[in-house]
């Protein structure tokens, strides 16, 4: 079996709007902020992946040229929202691989505050001719349905819903409150107001059941993370290893065939599997987390998760956000960064920020909003189309 | 201009409008069965290159929707977005018409069935006849 895989350094940027920055910046800060929370410099660094889905190309190479041009391979990678983790993955993938004993990953995105809703499909034209791979003769956003994300995973909470008792609008309200009042203890989220029950489900109507509060923002932000083989990690000085954190699972899946899955995205299955996966190659039962971060992309995502991670009975996410279960003093806490509806959620970088947040409390070093003597934790990304990754986090010592 | 007018055509190729009652009509795997309404190269399930047709039934589940209220400017709102499963096997991802858009009207698991309506005309008078799904009060 490969040689395990460990956190040496992890930093990230306030999310929300950097006017004054660029992606470099961010991207190259955050960077330099890693390495030195590892105790690293670049000249250390045997492989580096940068995550970012709106500024791809060579990237990576941009933000070397600004800290340190060593020579060394750079991949730059996207996969939709689950961006940032992917990149997290191709340096663990190298060092398992024995290609590098250390390693740079950066999830960064600069949204800026684009036109909420999209163009969908092509455009309107003036002869009714078929295009595209339904042979549709004119937009089909909004008349065969909807494919903007608030509706899509609205569609995919009420999914569950209809399977299962004790889910409805009042859960995924419930959702959101939680997660806007969890992210008034971060002072890295981008926004910190607690709203009551009553605000939530009297701010605007997205795609019901989302309202806005229940959506998550866009913005800019970036993290980063040093990670290192065991082999290299007990060669490195004490202070280092005694703050290191332990990656126990790493896995990635995409979605298998599901019947109806080409109508409806599955966002289920193939966390399912990631997180059956990732509960085999650690060991970890999921009763044992001492704090989950997951995609809550929208209020109705969150939901279905707490059953796909295993973290309610089977059918039973209602009640389990109902008793509290995933509130910070609950049973398993669950997005006590806020989570996307309010830390946010800079698509590229959101898949390392909460691989960052897990292990800077189980460093202890989370401040205000640190879960008292966290030892094991879990980080969940969904990129829709669709890409999962989970990662389980442990404190221990070596 | 309006040489053509009163031409119709489906707004997508798996709506057939023939000379019966329109319906919907999906690739099928010769191999495993799986359904498909786009255009293949292979199937996505068991990866064989053989498909056939079905005609899929116009009766069928509301399994899930959302009442989407915040819209691009030509897309009217509110309107219900929703999932069915069709009675027979398949599902669908289109609007539900002729409801009030609101979740008091709009039941999960309730029967549904397929109906037509002109969506769009080109400047050749040409009409786009798409299918949604209403409420099939009754049915058993």
């Amino acid at each position: 079996m490969a040689d395990n895989v460990w956190i040496i350094g992890a930093a990230m940027t306030k999310f929300g709007r950097h006017p004054d920055k660029d992606v470099l910046d961010l991207g190259s800060d955050v960077a330099l902020e890693a390495l030195a929370d590892g105790g690293a410099t670049i000249h250390d660094m045997n492989v580096m992946a940068v995550g970012c889905q709106f500024e791809p190309f060579t990237l990576g190479q941009k933000i070397q040229k600004q800290i340190g041009q060593t020579g060394i391979p750079v991949y730059n990678v996207t996969n939709a929202c689950a961006t940032g983790a992917s990149a997290v993955r191709t340096v663990i993938m190298s060092i398992k691989a024995g290609e590098a004993d250390m390693g740079l990953a950066i999830g960064v995105e600069q949204m800026g505050k684009p036109g909420f809703i999209p163009q969908m499909g092509r455009p309107r034209r003036d002869k009714f001719e078929p295009d595209g791979r339904f042979g549709e003769v004119m937009p089909i956003e909004g008349v065969l349905g909807t494919d903007f994300m608030a509706g899509v995973f609205a569609e995919a909470g009420m999914a569950y819903a209809a399977e299962h008792d004790g889910v409805g609008f009042d859960q995924f309200v419930k959702i959101a409150e939680k997660n806007h009042l969890h992210s008034s203890l971060n002072p890295l989220a981008q926004y910190r107001k607690v709203f009551s029950t009553e605000e939530i489900k009297a701010s605007p109507m997205q795609a019901y059941p989302n309202t806005l509060l229940m959506c998550c923002p866009t913005g800019d932000g970036a993290s980063a993370l040093v990670i290192v083989s065991e082999k290299k990690l007990k060669t490195l000085d004490p202070d280092v290893r005694k703050r290191a954190v332990k990656i126990s699972a790493s896995v990635m899946t995409s979605d298998p065939w599901v019947e109806g899955g080409q109508v409806q995205p599955d966002v289920n299955t193939l966390t399912r599997n990631a997180a059956d996966q990732a509960y085999e190659q650690s060991g970890v039962d999921p009763q044992d987390l001492d704090l989950v971060e997951l995609h809550d992309c929208f209020a109705t995502a969150e939901l279905v998760h707490y059953d796909n991670l295993r973290l309610c009975e089977p059918g039973g996410a209602g009640a389990f956000i109902d008793s509290g279960g995933p509130m910070r003093d609950g049973k398993i806490p669950v997005n006590v960064s806020g989570g996307l509806i309010s830390k946010g959620h800079p698509i590229g970088a959101t898949g390392a920020a909460n691989i960052y947040e897990v292990a800077t409390h189980l460093r202890g070093e989370a401040g205000d909003r640190q879960i008292e003597g966290a030892k094991v934790g879990l980080t969940h990304v969904i990129g829709l189309g669709s890409a999962c990754a989970v990662h389980i986090l442990e404190k221990q010592a070596v | 201009m309006l040489a053509d007018m009163g031409q119709q055509v489906p707004i997508v190729d798996y709506l057939v409008l023939d000379d019966g009652a329109p319906y919907l009509n999906a690739n099928v795997c010769d191999e495993c069965g799986a359904l498909f309404l786009d255009r293949r190269n292979a199937c996505g399930k068991c990866g064989k290159t053989a498909f056939g047709k079905k005609r899929l039934a116009d009766t069928g589940t509301l399994k899930s929707f959302t009442i989407v209220h915040r819209a691009a400017p030509t897309v009217p709102v509110p309107y219900v977005s929703a999932v069915i499963h069709l009675d027979g096997g398949g599902s669908v991802h289109t609007n539900l018409v002729n409801v009030e858009p609101d979740p008091e009207h709009v039941q999960l698991n309730m029967p549904v069935r397929m109906t037509t309506y002109t969506a769009g005309v080109d400047v050749d008078g040409t009409e786009a006849v798409a299918f949604g799904f209403e409420p099939a009060e009754g049915k058993a």
